[in-house]
């Protein structure tokens, strides 16, 4: 440091002899004000700095690695887990047929789970300095929130990737075309962004990460569990299947499930674009208020 | 240090009436004035918890006031925030930059987020880092600088955007004395080059040094507002301090220091004697008397108040500058 201190006196010092004006201005922070001023771009400006504000999150991601456990190692041991723990009780002896059925399931629990990330992260993120600074900077208001939800999009590919992939290494066959298949990719990521909206709004509105991550967590686990993920809907009470029908994530797996392994999927397709639209239009909203608000 | 050049509508960077700001049963500003020429340093002076960092951040448009109104740069922080986001810069306790970035990406994600091309937020990050002297740790992340380091990145990244009117908000809090200075160096500056700086700072040698103006705030309130050496003033006279070459006729000098001020000197200390005076007209006729009477002297000074004695007038309490050296102590 003591080296950095003897030169970083040399520009102040230039600038108490500043007589010498013209040249030293040129170079100086602030720069001639009006002079140079480069004529900025002004289309596409949300998308734009929602992509400059996703590069910063991804960035961030890749220097902890380890917050994407939960889109890697998470989904492959809870694969392995329900395969082999509970597939021969459920399936009669063959888990094979259980991963078959299974791996669509796990997929949308997986999903539903790697929304409990971007909350917390939010969270922790929202009252440090870097987002007042967003705030001073002539952006939209929304551009943070955007910023990180697209940047999510990279975790979820690896999530669909990571947890198609390892079911081939267990014997999981898709039984339909590749076209079918990225068709599921696609359907599962754009789920994905519209649910993670949710976490979004509960990291604005809550006062600690724990916090965050405790409710979703509470949601979450109905959620993937009082559904078709695991089991037939005919298996279970009436009063829950009632329930599991107005279940988004009943929806999601059915159509990913058709999509990976044959049947018509229009109808649960329908359902989920229904609820994504249902999602988006709650808890965007939501989550923008909330964003505002935290920070008068 | 006022410039004269800049072609303003108004011959104010900042201009805020009557603002008020409540937080829960906590009135963080209780309606407050404030004008900063342009080209020039507005010092906010107060103790923690007096609504400078309010005031800040309602200026910069973070915070909605409850009433009042502030013009920042020639538009309306509550009509046109966005305009006045354009022509501002923030640094300080709470603006700062993304730990997990290094000081290079820092500056270029904010210069793409004031729409400048990859390639001339690059140029300005490069040129940012050579004037901070940052280029060793440009590549490194924010978090593994130091703390010095750290105050130089956080005010290159709010001067991305060239802005006119530049906040500071504790810009020295916590640094060791030979980076304050360096601070300083950089923060005049910035003034030489037109900009108009608010600095808030609990230091009050930091405003005296830097503050063409100082406000002084205590509760939400302004409580003084003037140039240092006015207020300096507010106290009430000047010191005149003499000391004679020869010890022996220091009992002349304090009868002649007496007669001139009106009143009884103070007790010498280590062979100097001093009085409170009205004005300079005092130091002129102490010099007359000396000579009439061939009295030589090694010191002779005639000295405004501190401006701690300021604060401890105006608040009836020492500054927590004083606080906070007996706390380490």
């Amino acid at each position: 440091m003591s080296t950095s201190t003897t030169t970083f006196e040399r520009p102040a010092d230039a600038g108490s002899a500043s007589a010498t004006a013209a040249t030293a201005t040129a170079a100086g922070p602030a720069g001639a004000l009006a002079a140079a001023k480069p004529q900025p771009r002004r289309r596409w400006r949300l998308l734009r700095h929602s992509l400059v504000l996703a590069k910063r999150s991804l960035i961030n991601t890749r220097q902890t690695p380890e917050a994407l456990i939960d889109v890697t190692v998470q989904p492959a041991i809870f694969l392995v887990l329900f395969t082999y723990v509970f597939g021969g009780a459920i399936a009669h002896g063959s888990q094979h047929a259980y991963l078959q059925y299974l791996l669509p399931g796990i997929l949308g629990q997986s999903i539903a789970m790697a929304g409990v990330a971007i909350g917390v992260n939010l969270n922790n993120d929202v009252s440090k300095g870097i987002f007042d600074r967003f705030r001073s900077l002539p952006i939209s208001r929304s551009v943070p929130l955007i910023g990180t939800v697209l940047a999510d999009v990279v975790r979820y590919v690896i999530l669909f990737a990571i947890t198609i992939g390892f079911g081939y290494v267990l014997g999981f066959r898709a039984q339909t075309g590749v076209l079918s298949v990225l068709a599921a990719g696609l359907l599962s990521i754009g789920f994905a962004l519209c649910l993670c909206w949710a976490s979004v709004w509960l990291g604005m509105i809550s006062r600690t990460p724990g916090a965050v991550q405790g409710i979703m967590i509470l949601a979450v686990l109905p959620m993937s569990f009082a559904s078709n993920t695991f089991v037939q809907t005919s298996t279970l009470p009436g009063w829950m299947q009632t329930f599991v029908h107005f279940n988004p994530l009943t929806h999601l797996v059915g159509a990913t499930r058709h999509l990976l392994l044959g049947g018509s999927a229009t109808t649960d397709v329908l359902w989920t674009f229904l609820w994504m639209a249902i999602l988006l239009a709650v808890f965007v909203p939501l989550a923008l208020r909330a964003y505002r608000r935290r920070m008068v | 240090m006022n410039s004269t050049s800049t072609p303003s509508a108004t011959e104010y960077a900042i201009e805020a009436r009557g603002l008020r700001k409540r937080y829960g049963a906590t009135q963080a500003l209780d309606g407050v004035d404030l004008v900063a020429r342009r080209g020039s340093v507005l010092g906010v002076l107060g103790p923690n918890g007096a609504g400078k960092t309010t005031a800040v951040r309602v200026l910069a448009t973070l915070v909605k006031p409850d009433e009042g109104s502030a013009r920042v740069a020639g538009h309306d922080v509550g009509r046109h925030p966005a305009a006045v986001r354009e022509r501002i810069g923030l640094t300080g306790q709470f603006a700062s930059v993304d730990e997990t970035l290094s000081g290079t990406q820092n500056l270029v994600m904010i210069g793409q987020l004031l729409d400048m091309s990859r390639r001339d937020a690059r140029a300005r990050a490069r040129e940012l880092i050579a004037w901070f002297d940052l280029a060793d740790a440009a590549d490194r992340t924010a978090k593994t600088y130091s703390g010095g380091m750290r105050r130089r990145l956080d005010l290159a990244a709010s001067l991305v955007g060239r802005p006119e009117v530049i906040f500071l908000d504790e810009p020295t809090t916590g640094l060791d004395p030979s980076k304050r200075e360096d601070m300083w160096g950089v923060i005049r500056r910035l003034v030489t080059e037109g900009s108009t700086v608010l600095l808030t700072t609990q230091y009050l040698d930091e405003a005296d040094a830097l503050a063409d103006e100082i406000t002084v705030f205590d509760h939400g309130r302004v409580i003084a507002h003037d140039t240092p050496d006015g207020l300096k003033r507010i106290v009430g006279g000047q010191t005149l301090t003499v000391r004679p070459t020869d010890a022996a006729r220091l009992d002349e000098v304090v009868g002649l220091l007496g007669e001139i001020a009106g009143m009884r000197p103070e007790p010498p200390v280590q062979g100097a004697v001093s009085a409170p005076v009205r004005d300079d007209a005092a130091l002129s006729a102490l010099v007359a008397r000396l000579q009439e009477r061939g009295i030589a002297v090694t010191e002779l000074s005639l000295k405004l108040p501190s401006l701690d004695e300021v604060f401890f007038t105006l608040t009836g309490r020492v500054t927590d500058d004083a606080e906070i050296k007996e706390l380490a102590a």
